[in-house]
């Protein structure tokens, strides 16, 4: 045995040179964009980062762990609307409020926990999605969240403004750097987790539940903690975008955006991190971007919006667009089962062995 | 009172006795060896120790204590690992991380510990260090270095086997439950296997519960021998005695024994 082995190594964040390299082509690439993107990109890279955050941490729940949430909207929504009211109604700072939206989320999402227990497959499913349904609706009938008329963020101080000290960011720009600083912290977070104690076991409940109970691991502790974790990145994420967005009502978080999260991580590739970002980066610009601006394209948006308005809905395209994120999905997962990320494992490997 | 001792264990699935009110001692450091013919109850047994199934009656006591009623992760917290006769291996994790997760029980980075491992000498990098090279021994010693940071699932059955060993030596137990543990090795392999289960016993200072089909194997390793079939006891004792006795050879060994 090599005694000099450095078992560190094994876990260090960047295990090569090349991985540091293209690290900080990334980070420079990623904190000089603002610098020549348009405001509406502006916009577009803060909803993009605001959904990795929560692609990461939903991937954790359904990739690593093996457990379904088809009712993360409703963390999503309980981040924003709790980081907003504890901002306006009780004047607590935004980073502090920030992160006890999350804890409230993360606790939400450990009570969703426990039916997890003793419900599987579909029958989870259900209860997650009547979860979401259920918060969507509270939120909707309660005055204090603004009702259906939604809630206005106030503006983002970032700093403390009991002690005098404010820095209030308006631009997109602003957000976007704020925004971007938080993405990284988490998904390294998400990186180190996957590393150590807490995300192995994940990833042991997964694979074979059995095992994992008999080397140790307390099923209901891990489980329920899988979807606390889960919806705290869900919360962190959901208390971005209210800002980013700036007014937000109950519909905001339809189920609909419950299964567009799923699709994010199931295109990008289950239980890896790399698929989350890429994932929510790619569904994020077709709801937001494509199929949105299609509708102007000549001839092609015509079409389309007649088709819509001819078989799906008067007020076309809406639903077309949702039509048309299923067809994309279908089809990455008949040419693509490991999403994104796997074409990229599978161009690495190729790269590897060439020119064999 | 014994080291490990079960008594009047038994567990029905409808009708069937799967196990009839077996008792046994088990010794310390002693490797004890199970056999019966296929559906005698043996797997079962494995399983009421380890929490998965709950008797319908009886104890296990190790070192006095009942475990009978507590979870499987409390068991193993108590010192008792153990093997799956249909392999139970985490199968899209590499050696490695399989490994590491026989010390689960003995480490303590949560969440936010975990997330916050930022350089060598943050506490979780620390504690992964120091686990990381308990299991390098052991990676060694099952002479698994080869295949370490491969994923299970792409492994060889009898490398699967070895891993799930691996594992169970990594909690560092008192007993170690091995069920069949050389099927669907070669001889080479099953060689290999038969010292390392001594080295076990003797380096490692764990008693072993042995389930097991090869009779040479059995013979040559086990200090007692408890046959069985259709859940109840044959006879126990040293492997001549066993070998001898007309039930077990009727039973169990058929004409091969005899000879
Ligand atoms: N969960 C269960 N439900 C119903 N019957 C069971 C269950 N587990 C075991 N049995 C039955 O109990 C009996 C004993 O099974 P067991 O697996 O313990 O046998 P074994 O001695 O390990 O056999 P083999 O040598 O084939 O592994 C069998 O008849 C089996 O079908
Ligand atoms: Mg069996």
């Amino acid at each position: 045995m090599d005694m000099k082995r450095a078992y560190y190594e094994d876990i260090e964040l960047f295990k090569s040179g090349t991985i540091l390299f293209w690290t900080i082509v990334l980070m420079v690439a990623l904190f000089t964009l603002p610098l020549i993107a348009t405001n509406y990109y502006l916009y577009l890279f803060n909803l993009i980062m605001v959904h990795v955050i929560l692609a990461v941490g939903l991937n954790i729940l359904v990739g690593s762990t093996g457990q379904i949430s088809l009712g993360h909207a409703g963390f999503f929504a309980i981040g924003a609307y709790a980081t907003v009211l504890l901002m306006t109604k009780l004047s607590i700072p935004f980073f502090p409020a920030l992160i006890l939206a999350a804890f409230i989320a993360a606790f939400f999402g450990f009570i969703l926990g426990l039916p997890a227990l003793r419900l599987e497959g579909p029958y989870l499913t259900i209860a997650t999605l009547a979860f979401g349904l259920a918060i969507m609706h509270i939120i909707g009938h309660m005055e204090v969240f603004g009702g259906r008329s939604g809630l206005r963020a106030p503006d983002l101080n970032i700093g403390i403004p009991q002690l005098g000290w404010n820095l209030t960011l308006t631009t997109d720009f602003s957000k976007y750097y704020l925004v971007l600083i938080i993405a990284i912290l988490m998904v390294l977070g998400a990186v180190n987790i996957l590393k150590t104690k807490v995300g192995r076991a994940f990833v042991a409940i997964r694979d074979s539940d059995i095992a994992a109970e008999v080397i140790g691991i307390n099923l209901t502790i891990y489980k329920t903690l899988s979807f606390a974790v889960s919806a705290f990145y869900a919360g962190i994420a959901g208390g971005l975008f209210a800002f980013v967005l700036g007014f937000f009502d109950p519909i905001t978080f339809n189920m609909f955006l419950s299964i567009y999260f799923l699709v994010m991580i199931v295109v990008g590739g289950l239980g890896s991190i790399m698929g989350s970002i890429t994932g929510a980066a790619f569904i994020t610009y077709l709801m937001y971007a494509l199929f949105k601006n299609i509708k102007d394209v000549p001839y092609v948006g015509d079409f389309l919006t007649a088709i819509s308005q001819r078989w799906l809905s008067i007020t076309g395209m809406d639903n077309l667009s949702a039509i048309a994120l299923g067809f994309v999905m279908i089809g990455i997962m008949i040419f693509e089962p490991m999403g994104i990320f796997g074409v990229w494992i599978r161009i690495k490997k190729y790269w590897k062995t060439w020119p064999f | 009172m014994g080291y490990f001792d079960i008594e009047h264990l038994s567990i029905s699935f409808g009708g069937l006795k799967a196990v009839d009110d077996i008792s046994f001692s088990v010794d310390k450091n002693e490797i004890f060896s199970i056999i019966g013919p296929n559906g005698s109850g043996k797997t079962t047994i494995f399983n009421l120790i380890s929490g998965i199934y709950h008797p319908n009656e009886g104890t296990v006591k190790l070192e006095g204590e009942n475990l009978v009623g507590k979870t499987p992760d409390r068991i193993a917290r108590k010192g008792i690992a153990r093997t799956f006769q249909n392999i139970e291996l985490f199968a899209n994790a590499t050696v490695m991380d399989n490994l590491m997760l026989g010390r689960h029980i003995f480490m303590d980075t949560g969440v936010f510990s975990g997330a916050f491992m930022w350089g060598k000498r943050s506490r979780a990098a620390r504690e992964e260090i120091a686990h990381r090279e308990k299991v390098e021994h052991i990676i060694d010693f099952l002479e698994l270095q080869s295949v370490r940071d491969q994923f299970v699932g792409s492994l060889a059955y009898g490398k699967r086997k070895l891993v799930e060993v691996g594992r169970a030596l990594a909690l560092e137990p008192k007993i170690m439950l091995l069920d069949e543990p050389s099927a669907g090795m070669n001889t080479e392999e099953k060689d290999d296997l038969t010292i390392w289960i001594k080295d076990i016993r003797e380096d490692y200072n764990v008693t072993i519960l042995l389930i097991e089909h090869d009779m040479n194997m059995i013979m040559g390793i086990s200090d007692r021998i408890f046959a069985m079939s259709q859940g109840q006891k044959i006879v126990l004792g040293p492997p001549r005695e066993v070998q001898k006795h007309p039930e077990v050879i009727r039973a169990y060994l058929g004409e091969e024994g005899a000879a």
